[in-house]
């Protein structure tokens, strides 16, 4: 599903360079539930934004469903956001004056679906994260717990190839986290190839494999068995 | 772009976030209304100008008699010069050519009574090409003729104002006036596009009046209309060689200053005419400033939207939008609002105009306030057009930015 081949990139900050990505080789397989871990200037934020073609790389190959990702311009990207790639935020990133249900359809909105089909697609996805009765509600109305499944709804209705899931844990308490990294689980067994970034030991076991990194290079790449959350 | 959908998309986003709505159209808004506001009250500031001259005719020269400042073959300074009825008929014999009619003006203040009412008027006694002069509107009866200066009758024509405060809703027509303690009979009303004060005037025969201040021939000035097609030059030099003339009869000093007078009419119209134009210069160039303040203030206003939706527009792109699609979203939002608020506020400046009409007229000297539709509209596009300028810049930048950096937690 994903293959990166030699990923290099490097920020240019005046007259210094900084090497971030220093050759990353990944192949992720569809299906896979995949956490990766480092620490802060390990270079996964550039990673993620690269795999989220919010970023491009300055040397090598990116594959992802077998196109390869390059020359994007902003009008490509974002169509290939729309059609390959789900996205879910530490910080949810839900549109405040939009009920739960516009925020999931907002990306049918996008593939230009018509009002009335991508409403009732939107109703089907907040319904599998068990919000149907939340609907109509605005996100300051919900919990955070309910706030990152209505992203994740959002994230899964324009049926994404991947899913990128940035912290998406990191802003809840341990309990409602066990509840969102269940349905991330219930949404892989599925099929669905989903990467998680995180930074805490117990989110990334309840993955299938985890990807280490540490100054720009994978330093870890181990498949373990799952965690199952009941 | 300018789908039924992405119709939907900005209303839904417009009714969610009123504040800013109301923000961005207040601002659009108030411009609008205070140009037209301006623009109304600057025009009418020109019409009160205009109108000092409509109620006359433009092709006259008045003649003034005064004192005269230099000795003079015998004559001490400061003698007193009088116009009669005698300069009037030498101007007719020497400048025929020049001449479309000429008419001499006495001007007394006389209690004028009717019945129990009473009150002061000025007479104006005149032949009858001063109807001319004037553009004296005869609404009733006649005005003065020349049978009444040969028979020296005493019949008054009388303002519109006259015969409304005197006679009420009585007809004064052949009704007989005390006019200083003799009695004229009122053979005519009339109107003048000069309202009130110059319908509060009584006319009566010139002789008349010279029989009653024993039977002298003084006349206060002279009113002399040339005829148009001599022009504007020609006017100067019958104004010159008039004056020579009459000082010539009148034995004053060729170089004195004083003496006679002559007033052109048209010479003031112009300067006048400048006057407005000074004005109208004033009024554009306050209602550029209006609307240049406008364009700035929907500028802030579309900076600090696209500032505060930043996320948004990040969460949008991450969900697939193109930045063609979040700048048409942004543009066409403000253009929405811009033209509705701004058609709210040239609605209600226009009708606040129409309100006000002639209320400010006495004070102020703002008469019939208005503002021309088609500038009002224009200034309201441009000023749509640089609000989706404003809009358009920061919303380009915003459509930029990168998501994930958009969407970066603080």
């Amino acid at each position: 599903m994903i293959n990166l081949k030699s990923l290099h990139k490097s920020y240019k900050t005046g007259a210094t360079s900084l090497h971030v990505l220093k050759g990353i080789n990944l192949d992720i397989e569809k299906g896979e539930l995949v956490a990766i871990m480092g620490s802060s200037g390990s270079g996964k934020s550039t990673l993620l934004n690269i795999l989220g073609m919010l970023d491009v790389a300055d040397e090598g190959s990116y594959y992802l469903d077998d196109v390869l990702i390059e020359n994007l311009n902003e009008k490509k990207a974002a169509k290939y956001r729309n059609l390959f790639l789900g996205f879910v935020f530490q910080s949810f990133n839900l549109i405040n004056y939009k009920n739960a249900l516009e925020n999931v359809a907002l990306p049918l909105y996008y593939q230009g679906m018509s009002r009335k089909e991508r409403q009732k697609q939107a109703m089907e996805y907040l319904d599998s994260v068990s919000l149907k009765p939340w609907a109509t509600h605005l996100p300051s109305e919900l919990s955070g717990g309910q706030k990152q499944r209505v992203a994740i709804a959002r994230a899964m209705a324009s049926k994404p190839k991947v899913l990128l899931a940035d912290e998406p844990t990191g802003a809840l308490d341990s309990t409602t986290s066990y509840e969102i990294m269940g349905l991330i689980q219930k949404i892989n067994n599925e099929g669905k190839t989903i990467l998680v970034v995180t930074h805490e030991d117990d989110i990334a076991k309840m993955c299938k494999r985890i990807v280490k990194l540490k100054d720009g290079v994978i330093v870890e790449d181990k498949k373990i068995k799952q965690i199952i959350v009941k | 772009m300018f789908s039924r959908d992405s119709w939907q998309e900005i209303f839904e986003t417009i009714r969610k976030n009123k504040l800013r709505t109301i923000l961005s159209g207040f601002t659009v808004a108030l411009g609008i209304f205070i140009f037209v506001i301006l623009s109304g009250f600057g025009n009418g500031l020109q019409n009160t100008f205009k109108e000092f001259f409509v109620d006359d005719a433009t092709n006259v020269l008045r003649i003034f008699p005064g004192r005269t400042s230099k000795p003079y073959k015998g004559f001490k300074a400061k003698r007193r010069i009088e116009l009669e009825n005698s300069d009037i008929e030498a101007i007719k014999i020497n400048f025929p050519l020049f001449l479309e009619y000429i008419t001499p003006r006495i001007s007394r203040g006389a209690s004028v009574k009717y019945n129990n009412k009473s009150d002061n008027y000025t007479t104006r006694a005149v032949a009858p090409s001063h109807q001319a002069a004037e553009r004296t509107i005869i609404t009733k009866g006649r005005f003065i003729n020349e049978v009444d200066i040969k028979d020296k009758t005493k019949y008054a024509v009388i303002g519109r104002k006259v015969a409304t405060d005197l006679f009420g809703g009585e007809d004064p027509m052949g009704k007989y006036l005390d006019v200083g303690k003799i009695a004229f009979k009122v053979i005519g009303v009339f109107q003048d596009a000069g309202g009130d004060n110059e319908e509060s005037f009584i006319y009566i025969p010139y002789t008349t009046r010279q029989l009653i201040e024993k039977a002298n021939d003084k006349v206060d000035q002279i009113i002399i209309a040339y005829k148009p097609s001599i022009g504007h030059s020609g006017a100067i030099s019958l104004e010159k060689k008039l004056r020579l003339f009459l000082k010539k009869k009148k034995i004053i000093d060729p170089t004195d200053q004083s003496g006679i007078f002559i007033r052109n009419v048209a010479d003031e119209l112009k300067r006048n005419e400048d006057f407005a134009g000074v004005l109208e210069t004033i009024v554009i160039f306050v209602a550029i400033g209006t609307l240049i303040a406008g364009i700035i203030g929907i500028s802030n206003i579309m900076v600090f939207v696209v500032k505060e939706r930043t996320k948004e527009l990040g969460i949008r792109k991450a969900l697939g939008a193109s930045p063609k699609s979040v700048i048409a979203m942004i543009l066409q939002e403000s253009v929405f609002i811009t033209l509705i608020s701004g058609y709210f506020g040239l609605a209600s400046g226009m009708v606040l105009l129409k309100n006000i009409g002639n209320a400010l007229e006495e004070d102020y000297f703002i008469k019939n306030p208005y503002v021309d539709l088609s500038t009002a509209m224009i200034s309201t596009f441009i000023l749509i057009i640089f609000g989706a300028i404003a809009g358009y810049i920061p919303a380009k930048r915003a459509a930029r930015i990168k998501p994930i950096i958009a969407l970066r937690d603080e």
